[in-house]
Formats: C-alpha cells, structure tokens, sequence
C-alpha cells in the first residue's frame, strides 16, 4: 500500500466516525441518562458513566401500574392496524399491480402529502358522533391510515416484479384468482409482505399525533403516556429517560434486526405514516 | 374471500382468455380508503364552510373561516415560521446527506453495522427522542452547553429563547431524517456507471472535480426525490416541535401545523381549523408539484423513477 492509499483509508474512518456519532452518541447518552440517579443527572461537568447505576429508574416505570395498561394499549393499536392493513391491503397491491391500475395510487401519494391534523378533526367528530370515544377503536381506525397507504405502496412494487408466467400456468390448470393469488403469487412477495408488516408496525408505534387527541385515560398509548409523564407527572430525568427508552426500545431493535428489509422498503417507496 | 373466487368462475368459464376481474381484491381497499382517507377530505372542505364547534350547532357561513386567515396575525407569523423551518430543514439534510451518502457508498469494515446506527434516528419514536433532546437543550443541565463550552463558546439558550428556538428545532429535524435523504441518494450512486470515472481519471479529473461535474449530475433526479419528500415532512413536522416546545416560547415556534391543532383541539373552532387545515393541504400539494415540475426540467433518468 502506498502512503497515498494508507492517508485515504485513514481519512474514510475519520469521516464514518463523524457522521456516524451523532447518531451513536445520542442513543449512548440517552441510556446514561437513564441509568443516573438525580444528583449524577445534575453534575457539572456531565457524567457519561455514574459510579452507581440507577437500575431502579427502569424498576419504577416497569413497575408502575400503568404501564401494563398502555404498553398492551400501544400494542392492540399498532397490532389490530397493520393487521387490518395487511388483509386490506395486500391483496389491494395485487389487484392493482394486474389491472395496471398504478394511476389509483395518486390516491396514496396525496394521502402521504396531506397532515395527519387534516384527518383527526373529522374522524375525531365521527368517532364523537359514533360513541366511540373512550375505547381503542378510534385509534385503531384512524392508524389504517398510516398502515394501509404503506402497505399497499409497496405491494404494488413488489407484485409489478413478480413474473406472470408461473400465474398464467396456474390459471391454465384450472385455479381461480383467489387460489393464483394465494398459492402463487402471495409466496413469492412474501419478502415483500415483511417490509410492509415491519414498516406499518414501527410507523403505527411511533405515531403520537393521533393519541394526544383520540386518546383518554385509560386509552393511551406508549407515546402519549410518555408525553404525560412530562408535562404532569415526571419531573426527574432518570426515570423519564428510562421510560423514553422503554418505549423506543422495540422500534430500535426491529431497526437493527431487520435492516436491510427496512432501507429496502424506505428506499423503495421513500413513504412515512402521519 | 369466497365472493373472490365466485365472481371469476363466471366470466373464466366463457372465454378462458379474456383478463378476469382483479376488483375483488381492491374492493376492501377502496372502502378502507374511502372512509379513513378520502371522506376526511371532502368532510373537512364540507365543515371549512361552517361556523362549526364541538358538540354545537353548526351553520353555513361560506367563504367567512377563509375570509378570517388573512386579517389573523397568528396565522400570518405560523406560516413565516412554517417556510423558515421548512428551507432550513430541507437544505441541511440535503447537504449533509449528500455527504454522509458519498461516504456510505465507500466500502469499509462494519459498513452495515454502521448504517444500522446511522438509521436509528429516523425510526425511534419521536416523542421519546424529543424528550431526550429537551434535557440535552436545557441552559444548566444540557450536555450541549457543556459541549460547546469545551471548543470555547458561550452557552446557548436553545428552544427556551425566540431567537434560536427554530434553529435549535430544526437541528432535531435534521438529525432525525437526514438518514432518509442519505438511503434516496445511496440507491442513486449505486446506480451511476463506472465508465465517466474512469474517463474522468484517464483526463487527469481530480476528486472535487469528479464530484462535481460526475457525481452531482448524475444524482440530481434523486436529489430532486428527497428534496420532495423532505419538503413535504419539514413541512408536516409536528412531533417534534410540539413535544419540545409546543409552539413556545410564547408563539416563537408556532408552525402551521401547531396552530391548527390548537385552533381545532384547544379552542374547538372546527370550522377555522377545517379552513386551516384545507389552505395547509394546498400549500403542501403546490410545494410538491412545484418541485416535481422543477424535477422535469433536471436531467430525468430511469434510475430516478425508481425511488419515487
């Protein structure tokens, strides 16, 4: 290698290691942050590693009777969606990928231009209206909006590519379209059908907007919970920390996980929920 | 799932060619849509036209909530700060993403591994992010104050003064989706051909120069793709600024997304928030087809349709 080569190399490492630390070092610092007990959150200079650990900050959130509650509540909303999205809209980017109907998808593209407020005031007076309010359901609904536009954006992709011929071999032998869809061409998008399900999971996980408005007491989300610990409840860093940890902590790990699915699906349809 | 297989024996069992309906399939979406998507729509134009609040009366007023946007100060100052945020939060993610997408497409141990990392802001939950963000801005306590103090400048005040409190949010903005404007334009330098390189090396070209006149060109249908893209969320950016300042100190950050959930859900005044909501829809919608058009007149390659 020449001096040349070796100063390269040295300065690509350099650079990884500065756009990468922003990144690395928030996530480092919001676990330190987590695992302090007040006064080590309180020094100056900043402590990054405490000489005792706080693990207790973890134990009170964990512990709290609540959390239960709204952790089962961020799960049977993010849950009940993208699985209502997936039957809706999986054959949906089926249906639209044969009939060459990629022109309907405008509808989804407007969908994810318009603000997530523009779709709360009515359905907030539906659900109102309904006598919804109080259960899970108005969120539930109201996530198929994050879910299902995601869901079928990017089964269309994924059908377009899938070849017809098996298909076409399997309705000469006398299967109908409901059988071609689900023994041939639902297995082979099946990698498809998982960047969708991981995509409408964490997008739906993630949404706060639509939980401070449709969301009571005892229907709160993950997210919103967190927000209320904030402005009513929490006024010491550790535990919140520990709690903002709590909730982000499944998105983080289903990032690393499933990576690769996941810079597939964004890079592909470049779509984001809300 | 029946009625699917039902409704295509009929025609399939006549002439075996003809392409059998696919509507079965879509019919569920269409609903869906319909309901969850399309009716909010026409509901909120319906409700702009009305003197409307919650659990009241309601009474057609017509133009008159759009009549108020104009002569109403707040609305004026939300839409000043919306396009400050907006053109810093486009601009900063586009330029540092371009960088972090050159240095990415380089090979390197661990690049994966690191590219996981890199994601990780765009797909943590936001609120909880913010709430981190929210003690690292505080002037005492702050790991940020602490850190500038290290190369020698004074302490800021962040989000809790008017002055910097867009900057400050902006910067959150821009640590959390320039990730997603580096993936846009890793997938367009994966698909630029060896060959001008190569050329361009024979020429004597240096590295500025390839970037410059190679690299940049030949990426600009993808810079176009995330300009889009990032101008639609910086615009939409709600998150964020309300779990961090909800539109304070005072108003100072008070986009137009903050406003219309306060005119809606704090003050219950439908019939403006629906007027709002409509002239905010429109001002995404013609930002986006202005940037698509401008995204015509750059040099329009296959590969760039790809990402969109």
């Amino acid at each position: 290698m020449t001096l040349r080569a070796i100063l390269d190399r040295l300065l690509l490492m350099v650079a990884v290691i500065i756009i990468v630390s922003p990144a690395l070092l928030f996530f480092i610092w919001m676990l330190s942050l987590s695992l302090k007990y007040e006064v080590d959150n309180a020094a100056y200079p900043p402590i990054l590693i405490p000489e005792n650990f706080a693990w207790q900050n973890y134990v009170s959130v964990l512990e709290s009777n609540r959390f239960p509650l709204f952790f089962g509540n961020s799960l049977i909303v993010t849950g009940t969606a993208t699985l209502l999205g997936l039957i809706v809209g999986v054959p949906a980017g089926y249906g639209i990928a044969r009939m060459k109907a990629t022109r309907s998808a405008i509808v989804i593209l407007i969908a994810r231009m318009t603000p997530g407020l523009s779709y709360l005031i009515p359905l907030f007076l539906l659900f109102q209206w309904l006598g919804l309010m109080g259960t899970l359901w108005p969120q539930i609904i109201i996530h198929l909006v994050i879910t299902v536009p995601i869901i079928i954006w990017i089964m269309i992709g994924y059908f377009e590519t899938t070849p017809m011929e098996l298909e076409e071999a399997a309705t000469i032998d006398g299967a109908n379209r409901w059988q071609v869809f689900r023994h041939v061409a639902l297995p082979i998008a099946k990698p498809g059908v998982t960047v969708a399900f991981i995509l409408a999971v964490i997008f739906s996980w993630n949404n706060f907007v639509f939980g401070i408005v449709l969301a009571g007491r005892e229907t709160r989300t993950l997210p919103v919970a967190v927000y209320n610990m904030i402005s009513f409840e929490q006024l010491s860093w550790g535990p919140l920390a520990a709690a903002a940890l709590i909730v982000t902590l499944p998105v983080l790990l289903l990032t690393i996980i499933a990576q690769r699915q996941i810079i597939a699906g964004l890079t592909a349809g470049a779509v984001k929920g809300g | 799932m029946r009625e699917a297989a039902a409704s295509n024996a009929h025609p399939s069992a006549r002439s075996p060619w003809r392409p059998p309906s696919y509507w079965p399939f879509v019919l569920p979406a269409v609903v869906t849509v319909s309901a969850v998507i399309v009716f909010p729509w026409v509901f909120t134009l319906w409700m702009s036209l009305h003197e409307w609040t919650v659990g009241g009366s309601s009474s057609f007023v017509g133009l008159a909530n759009y009549l108020r946007l104009p002569g109403d100060p707040r609305f004026a100052d939300a839409v000043v700060h919306t396009l400050y945020y907006t053109v810093l939060a486009v601009l900063l993610p586009l330029v540092l993403g371009t960088v972090s997408a050159v240095i990415f497409h380089a090979r390197f141990p661990l690049r994966g591994f690191l590219r996981g990392i890199f994601v990780m802001p765009m797909m943590a939950t936001p609120v909880a992010i913010a709430l981190v963000w929210t003690m690292m801005f505080h002037p005492q306590l702050g790991v940020l104050n602490y850190l500038l103090s290290l190369v020698g400048i004074p302490p800021q005040l962040w989000v809790f003064e008017p002055a910097t409190v867009i900057p400050s949010l902006v910067l959150v903005e821009t640590w959390q989706w320039t990730p997603l404007v580096m993936l846009i334009l890793l997938g367009g330098l994966a698909a630029i051909p060896a060959e001008p390189y190569e050329s361009a090396l024979i020429d004597g070209a240096n590295r500025w120069q390839m970037f410059r006149h190679i690299t940049l060109p030949m990426l600009a249908p993808f810079l176009m793709v995330a300009a889009i893209i990032r101008t639609i969320d910086a615009l939409k950016s709600f998150d964020i600024i309300y779990a961090i300042t909800q539109g304070g100190p005072g108003t100072a950050s008070e986009t137009i997304n903050l406003y219309l959930y306060s005119v809606a859900f704090a003050y219950y005044d439908i019939g403006y928030g629906s007027a709002i909501a409509v002239v905010f829809f429109a001002l995404v919608i013609g930002l986006s087809v202005l940037l698509l058009a401008l995204r015509q007149r750059t040099k329009w390659t296959e590969m760039g349709g790809a990402a969109l």
